[in-house]
């Protein structure tokens, strides 16, 4: 699948944004006044400049209102209600806390639960498709959730739990690629079964049905160089998930610490969800002879 | 609403007969040329004169080699593609707009241009590669199975079909109503044995393909035939006959 700039940033920052202000809305950190407004501030900045993001693939982004429509069947329709809902209900107890130093913590779990859900939704959106084998399948919301929760926990300094989240998190990276490398395979497709002749012969395309490149050859039969996909597991694992856990277990509560923990973690977030588009490989590249064995 | 119906009255659909389709794209264009000037968006191309053209098409023909496992010689077939109009649509159900639906009244999966936000979800849900994207529009472009033809009361009765089926110069394209067993395509599809595309993704597609009957098989060449190919004077009679026996007494 084509890793478009545009997801990738979407996904990282509104995924920390939101493990931020679930944090916050559980009230495991109950800051007051300036402090509130600037805790709360980069978890809506971020999750703002996520969603904004994500409008820039759109064909049609003045019409993105009509994606709250339909929650009721839509992994993609439900993700943008939530994540309205969750900043609505955290709204509340945020500014109780930033002008009258007093939590209103029904809101504020409301919009914890909505934050999480928001982020499950996030994660369906890709967990759901059939025709996409290294996502469909139960790893991708665990990746989703451990990485928003481990982020927000590192972001509010909860240097214990966030190591023990982070520990989660790379365990999560690495089930999703080990699971992830064999489900192709077994879900069982292959040039066979796209063209229904598998019964009768062995197949291989003879020649493309066109001589140029087109929409699905870019957006789903995307091929980018594997060579390094081993390093850069190695360095999104180690970015994302090991080194800010040793870092914070090393200096928990210094402030440079957690600098250098949520820059790593960022990063190596960047480089893991790149490895998640990079990697999948769609259905429909084996009408065009790829992923053949 | 991007809820498929539990059923749909009608399954208007095509059956592909692989055995017959000889690969001319004619299909292909006439579906392009139709679908450009007819309903909807326009099916762009971009840098049509340039060094990189490429275009949306909703139908495309692939070709491929297949070589049975019992030794028989491999055949090729080409294979046209479009959007199956499957009873279980997963491009419909993620549409975050509604833009995607399956029609109650004969089953056609359709895409309202007007609600339809580009976000490509669709796509990606399909596994046939029957969605693109059109660059120019920016919205998603797929088969509507002619559906401003096939009712069309402003055309001959022998139009009212899909573009791609009243071009076919082979007959390798065929069109109806896939839920009345006794209409032509279903029949087709009993005595041919038509066969639904990646089966294991559960799309249930409305459209079939007939598969290729086989072929004769090769088998050992006659002894004699290497002897047939050599020019030979044995048993040569008259004229000939004598000059080769006088010839050979010398």
């Amino acid at each position: 699948m084509h890793p478009a700039p545009s997801i990738i940033l979407f996904t990282v920052l509104s995924g920390l944004g939101l493990g931020l202000l679930c944090l916050l809305g559980l009230g495991l950190v109950m800051p007051t006044g300036w402090a509130a407004f600037w805790w709360f501030g980069l978890g809506y900045g971020l999750t703002l400049a996520g969603l904004g993001l994500s409008a820039f693939h759109l064909g049609h982004p003045e019409r993105a209102l009509k994606a709250f429509t339909q929650w009721r069947t839509s992994w993609l329709s439900r993700e943008a209600v939530l994540a309205t809902a969750a900043l609505l209900f955290m709204a509340p107890h945020a500014a109780g806390l930033v002008f009258w130093a007093t939590p209103l913590r029904g809101f504020g779990l409301v919009g914890a639960f909505l934050s999480l859900q928001t982020v499950l939704a996030t994660a369906m959106i890709y967990a759901q498709l059939r025709t996409v084998p290294r996502w469909n399948q139960w790893t991708t919301p665990v990746l989703f959730l451990s990485a928003a929760l481990a982020g927000g926990a590192i972001v509010i300094g909860a240097a214990r739990l966030a190591a023990l989240l982070l520990v989660i998190l790379g365990l999560a990276l690495l089930a999703h690629w080990w699971i992830g490398d064999r489900r192709f395979g077994a879900a069982g497709s292959n040039l066979g079964t796209a063209t229904g002749l598998g019964a009768r012969g062995r197949v291989r395309q003879l020649e493309g049905p066109h001589t140029g490149t087109n929409y699905l050859l870019r957006e789903m039969v995307h091929v980018v160089a594997r060579k390094h996909a081993l390093k850069l597991r190695i360095i999104a694992l180690a970015c994302a998930a090991a080194l800010p856990a040793l870092i914070l277990s090393a200096a928990p509560g210094s402030l440079v610490a957690l600098c250098i923990a949520v820059v790593l973690h960022v990063a190596g977030m960047l480089a893991s969800r790149w490895l998640f588009f990079a990697e999948a490989e769609h259905v429909v590249g084996l009408y065009y002879g790829h992923h053949g064995r | 609403m991007t809820a498929l119906p539990a059923d749909t009255a009608r399954k208007l659909g095509l059956v592909i007969d692989l055995d017959t389709c000889v690969g001319c794209h004619a299909c292909v264009i006439a579906c392009k040329g139709w679908n450009t000037e007819n309903y909807g968006a326009p099916l762009a191309d971009t840098d049509a004169y340039g060094p990189a053209p490429e275009g949306t098409f909703l139908n495309r023909v692939h070709s491929y080699e297949m070589t049975p496992e019992d030794g028989a010689v491999p055949m090729v077939v080409h294979f046209p593609k479009s959007c199956l109009h499957c009873e279980n649509a997963p491009c419909v159900t993620v549409c975050p707009t509604g833009a995607s639906y399956k029609r109650v009244e004969d089953g056609i999966v359709l895409v309202n241009e007007e609600d339809c936000i580009g976000c490509g979800l669709c796509a990606w849900a399909c596994p046939y590669g029957a969605r693109e994207m059109d660059a120019v529009a920016g919205v998603m472009k797929k088969c509507t199975l002619c559906v401003d033809r096939i009712h069309n009361q402003n055309l001959p009765e022998e139009d009212r079909e899909p573009a791609c089926v009243r071009t076919c110069p082979a007959g390798a394209r065929h069109f109806g109503d896939l839920a009345d067993p006794d209409s032509a395509v279903s029949r087709l599809v009993a005595d041919r044995g038509g066969m639904d595309l990646m089966p294991e993704q559960d799309t249930r597609p409305v459209n079939k393909y007939l598969p290729p009957r086989p072929r004769d098989q090769l088998r050992e060449p006659p002894e004699q035939l290497a002897a047939l190919c050599e020019p030979t004077t044995d048993g040569l009679s008259g004229f000939l006959g004598w000059i080769d026996r006088t010839l050979g007494k010398i």
